[in-house]
């Protein structure tokens, strides 16, 4: 009886450090891959608006004309190096995808917008008012809200 | 102004069912426990075998031209803020789509991002 209720109390012990070491794992690796979301993507977005800026929009999207902003857009270095940021992003989120659900992840790299806006005030000299930090504010305190949930709550994919 | 609902609207759409794509692709092709780069682009290619990749890329392709259009036009502090409005889209489709259980704290979340997103629209000027 002792024995068994030794061999069971070691069994649910074992299985309850494992979960733990899981947890913490899968918690670590969502938040470092997370950190390259929100590092990346406000990045690839500002190189974006820069290219952009310098491009100017079509006047009235004729085909000649928006024919032509394509071609100033794939000849841009601004545009390519906003798109290698997007894509180390792009990497990191189908990475993250993997173990954690999107409901998760996407409303946890929302970090990225006050970063984009960070970056569009230094980097840019963008006017960026009041309103609109408090804005931000908000959307990182609804990032805070859903960040403090489980990463996943669908069972694991089968391999 | 037309023109930017249009954009904001396909980036929106098509930006939430591409990552939708991408997402259902992912759980197809199963957690990565080895970060080695062989063992990366090996999932990579493995990912490029399924076809919800596919239709994820090209619904994305099509929200980043709009992403472009809209920022040749507007602030990038405003634009990509406003873009946060895949959030209501994108928990709506992980519950139908994806069959995620979003709990109450999750919407609770995912509201103060659209006040929020609300808030840095009316900044416009």
């Amino acid at each position: 009886m002792t024995q068994r209720g030794n061999a069971f109390g070691t069994l649910h012990k074992g299985q309850g450090i494992d979960r733990m070491k899981d947890s913490a794992g899968l918690h670590l690796k969502t938040y470092l891959l997370i950190l390259f979301m929100v590092l990346f993507a406000p990045l690839g977005n500002v190189l974006l608006s820069k290219g952009m800026k310098g491009i100017g929009s079509a006047k009235n999207w004729a085909l000649a004309d928006t024919f032509h902003i394509f071609i100033r857009i794939i000849t841009s270095g601004y545009i390519w190096l906003g798109i290698a940021c997007l894509l180390t992003f792009f990497v990191a989120y189908m990475l993250i995808l993997t173990w954690a659900d999107y409901s998760y992840v996407q409303p946890a790299s929302a970090f990225s917008y006050a970063v984009v806006a960070l970056l569009g005030y230094f980097l840019l000299g963008e006017e960026v008012t009041p309103l609109r930090w408090a804005g931000i504010a908000v959307i990182c305190a609804g990032v805070f809200v859903v960040g403090r949930t489980h990463p996943r709550t669908t069972e694991k994919a089968r391999c | 102004m037309l023109r930017e609902f249009f954009f904001l609207f396909v980036i929106v759409v098509a930006g939430t069912g591409g990552e939708l794509c991408v997402s259902r692709a992912m759980k197809r092709v199963g957690e990565v426990h080895d970060f080695r780069p062989a063992a990366l682009l090996r999932f990579v290619l493995r990912a490029m075998r399924v076809g919800w990749m596919w239709m994820g890329i090209g619904m994305m392709t099509l929200a980043f031209f709009s992403l472009l259009a809209m920022l040749s036009i507007e602030n990038v502090s405003l634009v990509v803020p406003v873009t946060a409005l895949s959030y209501t889209a994108g928990a709506v489709g992980a519950l139908l789509f994806l069959h995620e259980r979003i709990s109450a704290q999750r919407w609770l979340g995912v509201l103060l991002v659209c006040i929020g997103v609300t808030m840095v629209w009316l900044s416009r000027r």
